[in-house]
């Protein structure tokens, strides 16, 4: 994302050939295509698409993927052929997946253009106004981060004020900086207006278009596009929640979903359960601050049943990664006993032989340490978050 | 004194007899906050927790005078109850609901231009003020009456700052919530804090993502002479990696100035005493004001 630009919140992300499906039926401009799981069902597309080029295109959640090998021009049918069987199933590496990578599952084939001007485009939610910001540039179809360290003139903000639509003459001065005139000036205004209607309608958090183009013809077109929505709004979107791919997620973060836990997969080995998004990160910053690492983020939302902390602990013992375990629960609304119990009965499934350290506050705290204490596992109650983090810092090293 | 809710203040719950505005109305009302009533639509003329029920806001504030009120109402719903609240002019409305959409909220911004009212949150812990009471889900036994002022994106994280400042005490503890669209900010609270005579010092507990943090730094770079308070803080999510989401829409690193980096150092140069951990927020506040 553009640095210092963009105030972004990062939400339900879907693939480019969805985000296209869902601008054309605002009225934006789109080059035809199609997407296909499996390399027999590319010739039908090549037959309708009847182009004398054709670009194969593969979807993943993941920025970079022309540089990396995910993007591919091809001149003839047999070479679509090739190029679609040679890219499904492949692991593409960009810069913005990790060095797993990610195994492609669809490719998408679109009518290829030649291209006479790249812009770009993007519309976000703009947290210091409360609005929605419209960025552009006549630098496109390039990293824009990089434009924006560069040559930061070259980028263009608009603040539409919260709850505002988008007028022409705000449409009209973006195209106009963008340095476009008569027929190629109208068709972009015209792209401009209905991107954003359908970013209002959508209920997006972000629509980024790289390139936002010109052909030679003289057509103005959507050639890439990104597009993530909010969380949530999806209840009233549903056919925005209906194109989640879950293959796109980490495994343990499904879980997680299907539990109602908010978790993120990290890098380091020691496993995090804590209730509240501020006092998660709090808390994985004390670990690093005595030289340890998180192996997640973790935040028992809500009301912790005894249900939900054994599914939550559960799911943090599975990862591989994990050498030990903090759990720090201010519960001012949970009940302690609740979440000891929780933890002791999970502890019973897995035959805990991982150290485990439990700092817990709040509400019936002491029938919570009373049950730990004689749970008869290797369970070590703290009585503050910094002592709980030093010694899961120390068990993990020794 | 204290902040937003004072003794003077008349206290009202929408979203009243549902499971979430009755369970912490039980608590608000067994820590003497002064509530008058609640609101849910269909059932008004009845009573529940032994105070009234009406139908609309309008008619809660025509028969009991009420001021404030806390929202507890399903995110579908919560926009409308908060402008609601607003039409009512009501001096306060505190929006507990966590997962109202977004344009949702950026309609409730355009309605409240040149509004009298003060909204805090959505997605927030709430407004507490030790010994005279609190609209949401703060603790009430873990606050105890002082002179410091809390101002916090996150809830827990407003809970140990209680904690760790409970030598010193609290005259007022501000959720402001982590949406990326919400009522009151940073410089709102710590402009009421800074003007508050029962306030001596402010803690100011930040998270990754957005910038309102570097523009309360900003706020208090401008403070001089007789209007100048000690500030401590903590920005959580210095060890969270960039780009990615954690938990809840405040809390995402995006750009240079959006981490828990540079937070903090625009706080230092402010002349905020900025502590490394949560745990030594207290510490950090004694010595911001010189004990």
């Amino acid at each position: 994302m553009l640095q210092n630009c963009v105030k972004e919140i990062r939400k339900m992300d879907i693939h480019e050939y969805q985000a296209k499906q869902l601008l054309s039926k605002f009225g934006v401009s789109i080059p035809p295509g199609e997407v296909v799981y499996q390399t027999h069902e590319a010739e039908n597309i090549i037959t309708w698409l009847n182009e004398d080029k054709i670009v194969v295109k593969a979807q993943v959640h993941a920025g970079g993927r022309g540089k990396a090998g995910g993007i591919k021009v091809c001149k003839n049918d047999d070479e679509v052929i090739k190029t679609v069987d040679e890219m499904i199933g492949m692991k593409l590496i960009t810069p913005q997946t990790n060095e797993n990578g990610k195994i492609v599952r669809r490719v998408y084939l679109e009518k290829g253009y030649e291209i006479a001007k790249e812009f770009y485009l993007c519309i976000t939610v703009d947290r210091e106004t409360g609005g929605n910001t419209i960025i552009s540039s006549r630098k496109g179809g390039v990293n824009i981060e990089e434009v924006a360290e560069k040559s930061p003139d070259e980028i263009h903000t608009m603040q539409i004020a919260p709850g505002s639509d988008l007028l022409t003459h705000h449409a009209r001065t973006i195209v106009y900086n963008l340095g476009l005139k008569g027929q190629e000036a109208k068709q972009a205004q015209k792209n401009i207006l209905a991107i954003y209607k359908a970013f209002v309608s959508l209920d997006a958090a972000l629509i980024e278009i790289n390139p936002f183009a010109v052909t030679k013809d003289g057509e103005v077109i959507v050639l890439d596009c990104k597009a993530s929505f909010d969380d949530n709004a999806l209840y009233r979107q549903r056919q925005v929640a209906e194109m989640k791919d879950e293959n796109e997620y980490d495994p343990l973060e499904l879980e997680a979903a299907r539990h109602d836990l908010n978790y993120v997969k990290l890098d380091g080995n020691i496993g995090l359960m804590v209730n509240g998004a501020g006092l998660s990160m709090a808390t994985m910053d004390i670990i690093k601050y005595y030289g340890g690492e998180a192996a997640n983020f973790m935040d028992v939302a809500g009301a912790a049943t005894p249900e939900r902390v054994a599914a939550a602990f559960k799911l943090i013992y599975k990862d591989k990664d994990v050498k030990g375990i903090l759990i720090n629960i201010f519960g001012g609304m949970m009940r302690c006993n609740d979440i000891a119990q929780g933890l002791v009965n999970a502890s019973k499934e897995v035959g805990l032989d991982k150290p485990l350290v439990v700092r817990l506050e709040g509400t019936n705290v002491e029938m919570g340490m009373d049950i730990l204490n004689n749970s008869g596992f290797p369970i070590k109650p703290v009585a503050t978050m910094e002592e709980a983090a030093q010694k899961v810092v120390q068990m993990v090293k020794e | 004194m204290a902040v937003l809710l004072t003794k003077e203040s008349k206290v009202i719950c929408q979203g009243f007899t549902g499971a979430q505005g009755t369970f912490h109305s039980e608590r608000a009302i067994a820590y003497h906050t002064n509530m008058v009533g609640g609101v849910t639509p269909e059932k008004g003329g009845t009573t529940h927790l032994d105070i009234p029920v009406f139908n609309t806001v309008a008619e809660a504030k025509k028969k009991t005078g009420c001021n404030a009120s806390g929202v507890f109402v399903p995110p579908p719903f919560a926009a409308d109850a908060i402008l609601e609240a607003v039409e009512a002019e009501l001096d306060l409305v505190v929006c507990i609901t966590d997962g109202i959409p977004t344009s949702d909220m950026q309609r409730v911004r355009r309605e409240m231009k040149g509004s009298k009212t003060r909204l805090v949150g959505p997605n927030c812990p709430g407004v507490l003020t030790p010994g005279v009471g609190k609209i949401g889900i703060i603790p009430g036994h873990i606050c105890k009456p002082g002179r410091i002022g809390v101002v916090s994106r996150s809830g827990t994280l407003s809970y140990e700052s209680a904690v760790q400042t409970a030598a010193l005490g609290q005259s007022t503890i501000i959720g402001i919530g982590g949406d990326p669209v919400n009522g009151t900010n940073f410089v709102d609270a710590l402009e009421l804090f800074l003007k508050d005579p029962d306030t001596d010092g402010i803690v100011l507990i930040g998270e990754i993502g957005g910038t309102a943090e570097v523009e309360g730094a900003d706020f208090i770079k401008s403070w001089s002479g007789k209007y100048k308070k000690p500030v401590a803080a903590f920005v959580a999510g210095a060890a969270a990696p960039k780009g990615r989401k954690l938990g809840h829409a405040g809390a995402i690193v995006n750009s240079g100035a959006e981490t828990a980096d540079a937070k903090k150092e625009a706080l230092k140069i402010a002349g905020v005493e900025v502590s490394d951990t949560i745990t030594r927020i207290g510490e950090a506040m004694k010595k911001a004001m010189g004990a």
